[in-house]
């Protein structure tokens, strides 16, 4: 199965743990897309650091339109204000972190 | 390499600090130009404020103009008091004789329509069809649709899935602009892209949206703004007694 990795960057003035971020993109998801659309991303969270507010998630790479527009959709997390930038995307881990430096 | 614009970024001007936050925001999403919403009575010093901001974060300010008029006759009012003033005039349609005589009036850069309340939004076949010989845009805001949630969200997407197929078969350049009153309603253009897909833009459109469609549209003003500027095509390049009679 093709994936690809994205690398996000985190705005947000509170700390955000690994299962509030995943949650939050889950929630994002079934909004735009149900339940139907979420079961077809095959999302997860590769890395995360939460000190320079950077994570890699990976989803189908048939389902990248999908994650895309629903993290761009994000306004808050854990009911506080927050933003989630898309950084870059790659189909390899070694070429994103490469690009990235992470 | 593709160059960007913000043409509706709305910070409170009396706030230094929260502009120069979001203009550097811009700047670091990748944006090179950005319009920010100016009151009709700003000062010049104010608007020299602005630019040194822009200036220092390496953005170029364009200054805009929101204009709500009730009536038509209001709207041609504004029209000659503003067109001179500003680089770029968007007009907030509330109402369909407005909309009808913005769509047809050249001095018209943007068709805006209140996202709030969805039945006053009148962009239709014959609102595109004015619009599109009178070279206005479209222009379509994306914090609503950061914001609201659940079904008003739902026909919020709907109607502009219908504008924007409307505004395709016509001709009508769409704009988008973020609309963004604070930093964490900002996004960079790849991700505007991605959300206007879900009104079914096509990544080449909406990439035009952000970029060639806003710049040409502040180009063309900054024209006609210019002391230079005679009529569509004529500009005076030389002043003086040295031009060859004829």
């Amino acid at each position: 199965m093709r994936r690809r990795y994205l690398a996000v960057k985190l705005v947000s003035e509170q700390p955000i743990s690994r299962e509030d971020l995943m949650d939050t993109i889950w929630d994002a998801i079934i909004q735009l897309f149900g339940e139907y659309g979420a079961s077809q991303t095959d999302l997860s969270l590769i890395q995360y650091q939460p000190e320079k507010n950077c994570a890699i998630v990976r989803c189908s790479h048939k389902a990248l339109e999908v994650v895309k527009a629903s993290i761009a959709s994000i306004t808050e997390i854990s009911g506080k204000p927050a933003a989630i930038h898309i950084q870059m995307i790659s189909g390899t881990l070694k070429a994103l972190l490469e690009k990235c430096q992470l | 390499m593709r160059r960007y614009a913000d043409l509706r970024l709305c910070p409170s001007i009396e706030d230094p600090d929260q502009v120069e936050r979001m203009v550097s925001k811009s700047s670091e999403l990748g944006y090179h130009m950005v319009a920010i919403s100016i009151p009709p009575n700003i000062t010049q010093t104010k608007i020299r404020q602005l630019q040194k901001i822009c200036g220092s974060a390496d953005v170029d300010l364009v200054t805009r103009i929101d204009l709500a008029p009730q009536t038509s006759k209001e709207l041609l009012h504004l029209l000659r008091r503003f067109r001179r003033r500003f680089e770029v005039i968007s007009m907030i349609c509330d109402s369909k004789p407005v909309a009808r005589q913005a769509a047809k009036d050249r001095r018209v850069d943007l068709l805006t329509f209140p996202a709030a309340n969805l039945q006053k939004r009148f962009f239709d076949n014959a609102e595109a069809e004015l619009a599109s010989n009178a070279l206005s845009s479209l222009e379509i805001e994306m914090a609503p649709l950061l914001l609201l949630k659940g079904l008003p969200r739902i026909r919020l997407l709907s109607i502009l899935r219908r504008e924007a197929a409307i505004a395709k078969r016509f001709d009508v350049p769409i704009v988008i602009s973020s609309g963004a009153t604070d930093e964490y309603l900002m996004r960079s253009p790849h991700d505007y892209v991605a959300l206007a897909s879900l009104f079914d833009m096509g990544t080449s459109v909406a990439l035009r949206a952000f970029s060639e469609i806003p710049f040409s549209i502040v180009r063309r003003n900054r024209e006609k703004l210019s002391p230079n500027y005679v009529a569509p095509g004529i500009r005076v390049v030389k002043e003086g007694n040295c031009c060859p009679r004829v």
